[in-house]
C-alpha cells in the first residue's frame, strides 16, 4: 500500500514537472516564434533595419562597416553570418534584403532564382597555405604544379627533389607530408580548388572545384580554426586557411608562384593588386591565377547579391534606395575599414566596374541610383 | 502466484480496518466518495486525456521525422537507388554519392567506443552498487560519474583536440603506423568516455535493486563476494545492464561535434583503427550549410535516414537481446 501511495505520488510529481516542461517550452517556443515574425515583418516594414545573409568570411568586416553606418546614418543592419550558400538560398526564398558569397552563383543557383540578381564585388580575400616546419626558417617557396602534386597526393615528403628545386640552400626535412583541408563546405574550399583546376589539368578532371570536394588524400578540419590547428599540432602538415587568419595567428605560409612566374607571399597589398585587373562588366570573375605581376595567385573576391530589379513583395522604393545607398557606402567609404582587420581594399579597377553594375539596380524599371 | 496472494493481504487489510474504524470514519469515507464524483472526477478523465494526448504527439513526432526524412531524401534515392549504400565515393562536384565509408565509421567507432567503456561502465556500476551503495565518497564518485554526461560534446572535441590527439600521436609513432593522432581511434576514445555514464547509472540502479535475500542465501552458502557478484548480481541484472549499454550505443552512434573534431574527416574507407575516417552525423553537419545543390541536399538527408534507420535497427535487436535474456 505505501509503496504504492509513493509512486503514485512520484508519478504525479513527474507529471506536473513535465507538464510545467511542456508549458514552458512551449513558452520559449512561442517566444521564438514572434521573434521570427518580428523579423520577417521588418523585412517588409520597418525600413530602418536592412537583413543580409551570408559568408562568414565576410562577417568581422560586415559588422565593423554596418556599425560605423549606423553611427552616421541610422540604419542598422542585421547580418546573419550563415556561409555563402545559405546566404544564396534565403536571397532565392526572399527572405533576405541581399546576400553575400564568396563565390559567385553557379548555373544551378542561377535557374532557381526568379529574377536576375546583381553581384557587387565588396572586398577581396586571399587563401594562405599555412604549414608546420619547425626547422624551416625560410619562407618556403611553392609552385603551382608542385601545389597540386601535394594535394592530389602525389609528393608525400617534404625533402622530394620538386620542392628542393624550388627552395634552393633551404635544408628540408625528410618528414611525411600531411595534407589538412576544410571538412565543411566553404567558400574558402571554393577559392583554393577553383585555383587548382585552373592551374592542374590533372587537378581538374580528378578533383574538380567546389565548396566541398572529394579529396584524394589528407585530414579535414572544421572550420579555419580546425584546419589551422591541424597544422599548427601536426608536424610536417600543409593546410590552406584564409589570410587574415593566419596572420592574427602568427602562422608560417609559403610564397607561391603566379602566373608572371614571380613568388608572391599574401598581403594585403598583393591581394589588391591581384584584383587589378581587367574586370568583366558583370564581377563574375575569379581572381585565382591572376594576369597581375605582383598580384597573389589564390584570392578571390566576395560579393554582396541583391535582385536588379528591387520592386518585388511590398518593398518601398525607399527601402530600395537604402539598400542601394549603403552598398554604394560599402564599396567607397566603407573600404577604409579593411586593412586594420586584414581584408584587401577593392582596386580601383573593381571600384570602378562595381559602381556601374550599382547604376544598374532598378526599382520598377527606373533607376535608383542617379 | 506471489501477487494474488498479496492483493489478497492488501483487500484483508481493508476489511479488518473497517470493521475496527467507528461508524464516524465510515461517513467520512462516504462523504469523500460523494465529493470524488464532482471536481475529482473530472481530474481524473483529464489527467487520462493528457497523458494520451502526450503519448500520441510522441508517436507523431516520431514518424513524421521519419516521413519528412523519406520525402526529402526521394530526389537522392531516386537517381542514386542502391548504390547510394554501397558506393564508396562520396564526390559533391560529380554528384556521386556513395555513402559506405561513413556507415561503417559510424558503426566501427559507435561499437570501438562501445568496447572501450564497458569494462568502465560495469566496474563502476558494481562498485557503486554493491561495494559503496552509501556514504560520502559513493555519493561524490556518481554525482562525478553523472557530470560527464552534462558535459557539452563540444569540449570533449576540444579537449579530445588539445589533449588526446597528441597522446595519440605519440603512441602511434611508438608502434609505427602513420603519426596523425587523428582519427577512428581517437573518436572512438572520446565516444567511450562520453558513453560511460549512460550504462553506469542505469547499471548501479539495477545493481541496487537485486533483492538482499538472494545475495543473503548466496552468502550463507559461503560464496565468496566476487562469487556473489558473478553468479546472483549479473545473472539477476544482466537485462538492465544490457539495456544501459544499449542505452550509450545509441548516443555514440548519433554523437556529432565531438566526433568531428577528432576523426580527421576523409570519405575514403578507412583501412585500420588508426586511420582518419567520417560518420554520417558528422558529415551532416559539416556539408548541410554549403550543400548548394537540390541531390547533394537530398543525398545529405539520406544519410540522416540511413542513420536513423541504423539506430532503429540496433534498438530493435537490443530489445530482442534483453527479451531473451529477460526470458531465461
Amino acid at each position: 500500500m505505501k509503496k504504492n501511495l509513493i509512486n503514485s505520488k512520484f508519478f504525479a510529481a513527474v507529471f506536473i514537472l513535465s507538464v510545467f516542461g511542456l508549458v514552458s517550452c512551449g513558452g520559449g517556443g512561442a517566444g521564438t516564434g514572434k521573434g521570427d515574425s518580428a523579423a520577417t515583418a521588418s523585412a517588409g516594414g520597418d525600413n530602418n533595419t536592412l537583413i543580409g545573409a551570408g559568408s562568414s568570411f565576410d562577417n568581422p568586416l560586415f559588422s565593423k562597416m554596418f556599425s560605423e553606418y549606423n553611427k552616421s546614418t541610422g540604419l542598422k543592419v542585421n547580418y546573419q553570418s550563415v556561409g555563402s550558400g545559405a546566404g544564396i538560398s534565403q536571397l532565392t526564398s526572399k527572405t533576405v534584403d541581399f546576400g553575400a558569397s564568396d563565390a559567385p552563383m553557379n548555373s544551378k543557383q542561377d535557374s532557381a532564382v526568379s529574377a536576375p540578381v546583381l553581384h557587387i564585388p565588396v572586398t577581396a580575400g586571399a587563401v594562405a597555405l599555412s604549414y608546420n616546419l619547425p626547422e624551416v626558417k625560410d619562407t618556403l617557396k611553392l609552385s603551382p604544379a608542385v601545389l597540386a602534386d601535394i594535394f592530389l597526393g602525389k609528393i608525400t615528403k617534404w625533402n622530394d627533389p620538386k620542392i628542393q628545386e624550388l627552395n634552393k640552400g633551404v635544408k628540408l626535412p625528410a618528414t611525411n607530408i600531411v595534407v589538412a583541408h576544410r571538412s565543411d563546405g566553404s567558400g574558402t574550399t571554393n577559392i583554393f580548388t577553383t585555383y587548382l583546376s585552373k592551374v592542374s589539368e590533372e587537378w581538374n578532371k580528378k578533383v574538380g572545384k567546389g565548396s566541398s570536394v572529394n579529396w584524394p588524400v589528407g585530414l579535414g578540419g572544421k572550420g579555419t580554426e580546425g584546419v589551422a590547428g591541424m597544422v599548427k599540432q601536426t608536424p610536417g602538415a600543409i593546410g590552406y586557411i584564409e589570410l587574415a587568419y593566419a596572420i592574427q595567428n602568427n602562422m608560417a605560409y609559403a610564397k607561391i608562384q603566379n602566373k608572371a612566374g614571380n613568388f608572391v607571399l599574401p598581403t594585403i597589398a598583393s591581394v589588391t593588386a591581384a584584383a587589378n585587373i581587367n574586370i568583366p562588366p558583370d564581377s563574375k570573375i575569379s581572381l585565382t591565377n591572376t594576369d597581375a605581376a605582383d598580384g597573389y595567385p589564390i584570392s578571390g573576391f566576395s560579393w554582396v547579391l541583391i535582385y536588379k530589379d528591387q520592386k518585388y513583395g511590398d518593398r518601398s522604393p525607399e527601402r530600395a534606395a537604402k539598400l542601394v545607398n549603403l552598398i554604394s557606402w560599402m564599396v567607397h567609404d566603407g573600404q577604409q575599414y579593411s586593412g586594420p582587420l586584414t581584408y584587401a581594399p577593392l582596386s580601383p579597377a573593381a571600384v570602378a566596374v562595381a559602381d556601374t553594375i550599382l547604376k544598374s539596380a532598378t526599382y520598377d524599371g527606373k533607376p535608383i541610383l542617379q | 502466484m506471489s501477487e494474488t496472494f498479496k492483493k489478497d493481504a492488501i483487500t484483508l487489510n481493508e476489511e479488518s480496518l473497517g470493521v475496527i474504524d467507528s461508524k464516524k470514519t465510515a461517513e467520512s469515507l462516504s462523504a469523500r466518495a460523494l465529493k470524488r464524483s464532482g471536481g475529482q472526477i473530472r481530474m481524473e478523465g483529464f489527467f487520462k486525456k493528457m497523458l494520451i494526448l502526450m503519448g500520441l504527439i510522441m508517436v507523431i513526432l516520431v514518424f513524421g521525422i521519419l516521413i519528412t526524412l523519406i520525402v526529402e531524401s526521394m530526389p537522392s534515392i531516386k537517381v542514386l537507388g542502391m548504390r547510394y549504400l554501397w558506393g564508396r565515393t562520396w564526390d559533391p562536384v560529380q554528384d556521386i554519392y556513395g555513402a559506405f565509408p561513413f556507415l561503417l565509421g559510424t558503426l566501427l567507432t559507435s561499437f570501438l567506443a562501445l568496447i572501450i567503456s564497458i569494462p568502465f561502465s560495469i566496474s563502476v556500476a558494481i562498485f557503486l552498487g554493491e561495494y559503496f551503495p552509501k556514504g560520502w565518497f559513493s555519493s561524490f564518485l556518481k554525482n562525478t560519474v553523472e557530470l560527464i554526461a552534462a558535459v557539452p560534446s563540444v569540449i570533449y572535441g576540444f579537449w579530445g583536440l588539445a589533449v588526446l590527439v597528441p597522446i595519440v600521436r605519440t603512441f602511434q609513432s611508438k608502434i609505427g603506423v602513420p603519426p596523425l593522432g587523428v582519427g577512428i581511434f581517437t573518436a572512438s576514445l572520446i565516444l567511450a568516455v562520453m558513453i560511460i555514464p549512460y550504462a553506469a547509472s542505469l547499471g548501479r540502479s539495477v545493481i541496487q535493486m537485486v533483492p538482499s535475500s538472494l545475495k543473503e542465501g548466496a552468502y550463507a552458502l559461503g560464496a565468496t563476494r566476487w562469487e556473489v557478484i558473478r553468479s546472483v548480481i549479473i545473472p539477476y541484472t544482466k537485462s538492465g545492464l544490457f539495456a544501459g549499454i544499449l542505452l550509450s550505443l545509441g548516443r555514440a552512434l548519433g554523437e556529432t561535434m565531438a566526433v568531428t573534431m577528432v576523426i580527421g574527416n576523409t570519405s575514403h574507407l578507412p583501412t585500420s583503427i588508426f586511420s582518419p575516417g567520417n560518420t554520417m552525423a558528422s558529415v551532416i553537419a559539416n556539408e548541410f550549410t554549403e550543400a548548394d545543390n537540390p541531390i547533394y541536399l537530398s543525398a545529405l538527408i539520406e544519410l540522416g535516414l540511413v542513420l536513423f534507420l541504423v539506430t532503429t535497427v540496433v534498438n530493435m535487436i537490443g530489445k530482442k537481446v534483453i527479451g531473451r535474456f529477460t526470458n531465461e
